[in-house]
């Protein structure tokens, strides 16, 4: 595939950054303001949980869109989106940890016996490493391979994360199905691409 | 809110009242959507005048009633109850209404019933929630008839000194205080006695999250989440949530001999 030449395009890594952490500002304003309703914890915890699944999809998107359309561009604000992502689920993560007082109790009741909560946690964890890894030194350190294969948990963590959206949902499915059928459209272009790839 | 307060008993607390602000704009009232704030922005499309309840099944005295003649029938009274919602948040609200134990005298049960069935409005025109299939209209309630005619149990038509707003059930809806807030119906058309237990709407869309008795019970987690404590609007830290939403004393004899883990 032809790549057309890239440009340098200067503001997109600290555009996509900075826009990636306007929701965050709007919701400590919001908050501040009492604008959050009655239940702000909640609306929080709401908030942030999309975002980070918002943001893992978008990160998800970025090998796709540069197969398609042969742009560059998206492969460069990948790492960004991802650590976003990581952003906002540790937020969602210490919000609900808020919600409950940090009670560690009830955490651990929460995490071992409600897969709703299970799958979410289980997603944070695994985006540990991936956050710790995103730096080129990493790559340099591990090897380009292993740094992949360790970068594939992203999509066990992109599945946890739609599952623990649809349990988390009381009964309009919608939302968590539009998030479940993107995210099966980027692996089956990933899964296709990388079939041709072998052929 | 500086009010004279009477004497408390179950008919009132010591607790902090929710502000109208905070108990008008964040509810569930799948009717208008799924979303908390629905209800509060979309209400204004239901009509509740005029409005006509059917009172019907297993009674002597069956009876289509329109909502002000069956106002009347009875003295209003106030009754500040505390309100769990099963999602794990809880509020203080001032009812205004009457005993539904006085209405169910009135039209008088016969001998075969055994339970009260509610039914809401169904109208897809007012109710914009109702054009989706997100839980199978009408939304349909039910109590046992002992719990209905326990002195507890209330059909409110007015909240904070005010007729009840639209989004928080206009014009009539029950309360039963120690119960989750599912099982409050609201905008209620029709009261019927039945012989069997009623089919409700929640325990159809999931038995195994929604049970019919719905009693809150701090012991029996929801499969998401726990049920042990609660939010009261308004408060950082949660509280612990008390059995039968601390109206056991009133009502735990109901349930003797129950196992409540499976009667849920």
């Amino acid at each position: 595939m032809t790549r057309r030449p890239s440009r340098p395009l200067p503001w997109l890594g600290p555009g996509v950054v900075m826009g990636g952490l306007v929701p965050a500002a709007v919701l400590v304003l919001d908050a501040q303001m009492g604008a959050l309703g009655a239940n702000p914890i909640q609306r929080a915890i709401l908030q942030t949980g999309l975002l980070a699944l918002v943001l893992l999809i978008l990160s998800l998107a970025c090998t796709p869109l540069r197969t398609l359309t042969g742009w560059t561009w998206p492969a460069r604000i990948r790492k960004a989106l991802g650590l976003l992502t990581f952003f906002y689920a540790v937020l969602h993560f210490l919000l609900y940890l808020l919600d409950h007082g940090f009670t560690p109790a009830v955490v651990l009741e929460d995490v071992l016996e409600r897969p709703f909560v299970t799958v979410g946690f289980a997603a944070l964890v695994l985006m540990l490493p991936l956050a710790l890894t995103s730096g080129r030194g990493a790559v340099r350190r591990l090897g380009f391979q292993r740094w992949q294969r360790l970068h594939q948990l992203v999509y066990v963590a992109a599945g946890l994360g739609v599952l623990h959206f649809w349990w988390g949902v009381k009964k309009d499915h919608t939302p968590p199905l539009i998030a479940a059928l993107v995210v099966m459209v980027l692996f089956a272009v990933r899964l296709i691409r990388s079939r041709r790839a072998r052929a | 809110m500086a009010q004279a307060r009477r004497p408390l008993g179950p008919y009132d607390t010591s607790e902090p009242i929710t502000p109208y602000a905070q108990a008008t704009t964040y509810n569930n009232f799948y009717e208008f959507g799924t979303g908390k704030d629905d209800p509060a922005r979309l209400a204004g499309s239901l009509r509740t005048r005029p409005w006509t309840v059917l009172i019907d099944g297993e009674v002597r005295k069956p009876v289509r009633v329109d909502i002000d003649t069956l106002q009347s029938w009875f003295p209003l009274e106030d009754r500040i109850y505390r309100m769990r919602c099963v999602e794990g948040w809880s509020m203080v609200m001032p009812w205004l209404g009457f005993p539904l134990g006085a209405l169910l005298r009135r039209i008088e049960p016969n001998s075969k019933a055994k339970y009260v069935q509610f039914t809401s409005l169904h109208d897809p025109k007012q109710f914009p929630g109702q054009r989706g299939d997100v839980l199978d209209w009408p939304y349909v309630e039910g109590l046992r008839l002992d719990e209905a005619l326990h002195p507890l149990t209330f059909m409110a038509v007015g909240l904070h000194g005010r007729a009840l707003p639209n989004q928080n059930g206009a014009p009539l809806r029950l309360v039963v205080p120690w119960k989750y807030g599912f099982k409050n119906i609201k905008s209620v058309v029709r009261i019927t006695l039945t012989q069997k237990q009623p089919r409700t709407t929640w325990a159809l869309a999931a038995p195994d999250e929604y049970g019919f008795y719905a009693n809150v019970n701090p012991k029996v987690p929801h499969p998401r989440w726990s049920q042990a404590t609660e939010r009261r609007i308004g408060e950082l830290r949660r509280r612990p949530t008390l059995p039968f939403n601390g109206y056991a004393e009133e009502v735990a004899s109901l349930y003797k001999g129950m196992d409540l883990r499976r009667f849920f």
